[in-house]
């Protein structure tokens, strides 16, 4: 999910102003799958909502980076947490905007997991009726959920014609490769009158051995030499 | 009372371009002339009240004053966490209208009786909680409802209400009406029983007890000095026991100093659902809602002094 954001605010896909949070021509991004707060967190210290340093509060009592995305943090459009809340709303802010003939666009990003919930489905059968080609779906489709693989709970399969059959256009991508996360988000709408749907191929965990595609790091937050050892894999010094 | 709104709301919604109803594909007969002639300002959601809900939070959040409308507990329960986390936490204008408060749709049984929505209605922080009790009330609520800045949810009956008031009263949110004075009982009123509850003080006084009539459209915030001097104090409400008009003046109560000698919330058993099938004035009857229940009621209390 990181490359996706990393594109979306640090690759020129959002039209956002960090020194203006409410620019009221901003495009919108709702993350839907609030509890990927940290991520985001991140990508709007990086692109100058708050200062870096603030990150180090994540969690921490007294703290404005609550544990799911508030709207107390400079940047977050909407507060989330439960799921299959921020289509619902996105859509509405799509429609608000189409209706006033104003150019910004919605970006909205789902968990799979979070397509269980039904007001997802309510969302995207209502877009398309409503020719809301101003609203992105994007999905972080890792394909784990809380208590087992997608596949194992509630099989979306097939993911991509679900969405192409309530009359989305789609593109599948692999998340992690950023030139097509930022081809995908730049080339948006796909079709004119039409919402688009990014489903990108993800592995939750990516890029540290010991966590990639592990159902566990969902829950764990990794310490001491798990830390080491995950932030030398990715290249990073601590 | 929805006539009463939809022709407030029109009117409104004429003046000020900002305001949309959005509805869950219910309002056959009602929100018809609305949507024709404002068709920028109409959305049908479709029978999606979680959509519903959350789209109208995304279109207040844009700007727009939003309405959502539909029948009983389909736009409050139904999409309960919408409203809580989309509407209340981010503080949306956002305005939540149940047509069909209490048992207006008698016959067509439980599922379309709203007879807990007060209760969860107030406990969501934000939410201003309006129950007018007649026509008159219906429309001054509406424009209240609309001029407020925030969530606000709108409990109105259904249609063919008799109209109480003759002329408009000062209707403010957080305010009571009073409209009948009497020192031996104090009758507080919501949600459409308030000719109910006046012909049941006409009753009384035939046998010399003289009861004062406060009529309660808002129980939230809630107008703790109507409760001042009263002795015997009910409450009267189409609506469980538990956590409506008798909740809030029962915790109102024992917060402040003095306190009433005798206390009754009329209104309906929260224990358990009720397997009575009827039309809205047979079931006020078999709940003792109707001006005699209410009446009795008041009586059996008072003769226990």
């Amino acid at each position: 999910m990181s490359e996706l954001l990393a594109v979306l605010y640090g690759g020129g896909v959002l039209r956002v102003d960090p020194a203006c949070p409410d620019w009221p021509e901003r495009d919108r991004f709702i993350l839907s799958k609030g509890h990927g707060c940290a991520g985001l967190y991140a990508a709007l210290a990086e692109a100058g909502f708050f200062p870096l340093p603030e990150l180090d509060t994540f969690y921490l009592n007294g703290t404005r980076l609550a544990g799911h995305a508030t709207t107390t943090v400079p940047g977050v459009e909407l507060s989330t947490g439960s799921l299959g809340h921020g289509l619902p709303v996105g859509t509405g802010m799509a429609l608000a905007a189409k209706r006033a003939g104003e150019a910004h666009r919605v970006f909205v990003l789902l968990s799979d997991g979070e397509c269980d919930e039904g007001s997802v489905w309510e969302a995207a059968l209502f877009a398309p009726q409503h020719r809301l080609d101003n609203l992105v779906v994007i999905v972080d489709y890792n394909k784990i959920q809380s208590l087992g693989t997608v596949k194992e709970v509630l099989d979306l399969d097939p993911f991509a014609d679900k969405w192409r059959s309530f009359r989305w256009a789609v593109r599948e991508i692999d998340g992690h490769d950023v030139d097509a996360v930022r081809d995908a988000l730049t080339a948006v709408p796909f079709e004119s009158g039409r919402p688009s749907c990014v489903i990108a191929h993800t592995v939750k965990g990516k890029g540290v051995s010991f966590m990639e595609d592990k159902l566990l790091w969902h829950y764990r937050a990794p310490l001491g030499d798990d830390r080491a050892i995950a932030m030398r894999e990715l290249g990073e010094n601590e | 009372m929805r006539s009463a709104f939809i022709e407030e709301l029109a009117r409104l919604a004429r003046l000020d371009r900002n305001i949309v109803l959005v509805v869950g594909d219910l309002g056959f007969g009602v929100v018809g002339k609305f949507a024709e002639e404002l068709p920028a300002q109409f959305v049908n959601a479709g029978v999606a009240e979680q959509n519903m809900t959350g789209l109208a939070a995304g279109m207040a959040l844009s700007g727009h004053t939003v309405l959502t409308y539909s029948i009983a507990n389909f736009p409050v329960i139904r999409c309960l966490e919408q409203i809580r986390n989309d509407v209340c936490y981010h503080d949306a204008n956002v305005k939540i209208v149940a047509v069909g408060g209490g048992m207006a749709y008698g016959s067509l049984g439980m599922t379309h009786h709203a007879t807990e929505d007060l209760a969860i209605m107030r406990a969501m922080p934000n939410m201003v909680v309006l129950a007018p009790n007649d026509p008159v009330e219906a429309k001054l609520a509406t424009r209240a409802a609309i001029e407020h800045r925030g969530p606000v949810y709108l409990r109105l009956g259904k249609q063919g209400e008799k109209r109480v008031h003759a002329t408009d009263p000062d209707f403010r949110i957080g305010k009571s009406i009073r409209m009948r004075e009497g020192g031996d009982a104090t009758l507080l009123v919501t949600g459409g029983l308030l000719q109910n509850a006046l012909e049941a003080a006409e009753l009384l006084a035939g046998k010399g007890i003289q009861a004062a009539v406060i009529s309660m459209p808002c129980l939230k915030p809630f107008d703790a000095q109507s409760l001042d001097g009263s002795t015997a104090l009910f409450t009267i409400e189409e609506h469980s026991v538990i956590g409506g008009l008798g909740g809030v003046v029962a915790e109102t109560l024992m917060e402040a100093g003095t306190r009433p000698t005798l206390f009754k919330r009329i209104g309906l058993p929260g224990e358990q659902f009720s397997s009575k099938v009827g039309d809205q004035d047979y079931l006020r009857r078999e709940f003792g809602l109707d001006a005699d229940g209410i009446a009795l009621t008041i009586e059996r209390v008072l003769s226990r002094r």
